[in-house]
């Protein structure tokens, strides 16, 4: 300790010339003097983003939760052609695509054009949010969302089906199958040409939607087989596992 | 584990259901577990930017016979399947995981040999959470839902009941195996 203190003494008297006097002042508060920085930071902004109550917004081309766009006048985008599921590192997409069917008593028409994607399921438990799904989309069927609380208990809930993929319906807008707006045919949905849903749809839907209530009131429990599967029923996954246990109940050492 | 795993069944084990609920999701203490890119994302989580602590899991455990929550933050490779597995065992009860990321939780993209295609082959899993890595917002909406469950659980007789219930229900559900149609 001695010879410590002595050779200290030593550099500061080659460095400074002489010993420097330390004032009382500063001596006394030597001790706390490393909490000046802990002081100061008190009075500093927080910089915590309080998450649940006051999330940060997302960059405005944040990869989250995909949507399976529509038209203008509610008919889908999506054509069923596949190119995002062939496009996924991931394997995470499943389409089976349908002819849309014009014919009185036909399964319907879901888009404007030849086909239509009956069947839609993403598997968020393999999504790896690339995008690049939406890159190969041709119609722009397909887009992100900002939207990305997704955690969940189960792994069957995390495949998204077309009825939790498709977006809501927006003002004008009519829920499929109808038929082209009239006078129109596929290219004029893609050149902007179709703005709302026009008179001859909206009453071929207030049709449908009538003699569909005659029939289920006729059969109330006939299976339907036809039509767009995913969007119509809740998926298989979805009845399942609502009444599937939690890991929580069926962990080890809950049964002692 | 402790005496209220002995109360009979009642209003005292409910009241006690309830408390145990609360206290216990406050006071979660996470396994450091960090096995591939997710663990980043985790270790940000700690960050003063989100700051983990103010869910009561201040302390990230070196060891995992401290810890109540274990993070499976990344791929988990077949040759680190013992591993996890003896990690999960070395904790005491009562415990839970969260999957993190879709590799934890399905094998993500990495379809192949190496990997195990979901870490609830080896270990069972509370919450699954997707995102390749997910950003730390989404790693702490799985621990709200988590909390959710945790508040909710049931204890002693009560729990007894819901794993026998759960058992019969997965013992009568139809096996993915043998499922038919679009979602098989």
């Amino acid at each position: 300790m001695a010879d410590d203190s002595v050779s200290k003494d030593v550099r500061k008297a080659s460095a400074s010339g002489a010993p420097k006097k330390k004032s009382a002042l500063s001596e006394l508060f030597a001790p706390v003097a490393g909490f000046g920085v802990s002081f100061s930071t008190m009075f500093r902004k927080v910089a915590t983003e309080e998450y649940p109550e006051k999330p940060r917004p997302t960059a405005p081309r944040f990869h989250g939760r995909h949507q399976l766009n529509r038209h203008p006048d509610g008919l889908e985008k999506c054509v069923g052609c596949e190119l995002c599921a062939w496009a996924c590192p991931a394997d995470a997409i499943l389409v089976e695509g349908a002819d849309n069917d014009d014919t009185p008593g036909g399964a319907g028409r879901f888009s404007p054009g030849e086909r239509y994607g009956r069947v839609y399921q993403i598997n968020y438990l393999r999504c790896i949010f690339c995008g690049l799904c939406i890159e190969a989309c041709p119609t722009r069927a397909l887009t992100m969302t900002n939207f990305y609380e997704l955690a969940d208990n189960d792994r069957g809930k995390l495949i998204f089906t077309k009825d939790q993929l498709l977006a809501p319906l927006q003002e004008g807008m009519l829920p499929p199958p109808f038929p082209m707006a009239d006078g129109m045919e596929e290219r004029d949905y893609y050149q902007g040409k179709v703005t709302a849903a026009t008179d001859s749809q909206r009453t071929y839907v207030d049709a449908r939607d009538a003699s569909e209530d005659a029939e289920a009131h006729a059969a109330a429990h006939d299976s339907d087989a036809s039509g767009n599967v995913g969007a119509a029923l809740p998926g298989e996954h979805d009845v399942v596992h609502a009444t599937h246990p939690t890991a929580a109940a069926t962990r080890e050492g809950a049964n002692p | 584990m402790g005496l209220e795993e002995k109360l009979p069944s009642g209003f005292l084990l409910s009241t006690v259901e309830g408390l145990a609920g609360y206290m216990r999701k406050a006071s979660i203490w996470p396994a450091t577990f960090g096995l591939a890119c997710c663990a980043i994302e985790m270790m940000a989580v700690g960050t003063p930017d989100y700051d983990i602590a103010r869910f009561g899991m201040e302390r990230f455990s070196a060891t995992p016979r401290q810890a109540d929550l274990m993070i499976v933050a990344g791929r988990v490779s077949q040759k680190m399947a013992p591993v996890v597995r003896q990690v999960y065992d070395q904790m005491p009860n009562p415990k839970w995981v969260i999957s993190m990321g879709v590799c934890a939780s399905s094998g993500g993209m990495f379809n192949n040999y190496a990997i195990v295609q979901g870490v609830d082959h080896i270990i069972p899993v509370d919450i699954y959470l997707p995102g390749c890595p997910p950003r730390p917002q989404m790693l702490l909406n799985a621990i709200i839902e988590l909390h959710k469950q945790i508040e909710t659980s049931p204890l002693g007789v009560n729990r007894e009941a819901a794993a026998r219930a759960a058992e019969e229900a997965a013992l009568s559900a139809t096996p993915t195996h043998q499922m038919k149609g679009l979602l098989a």
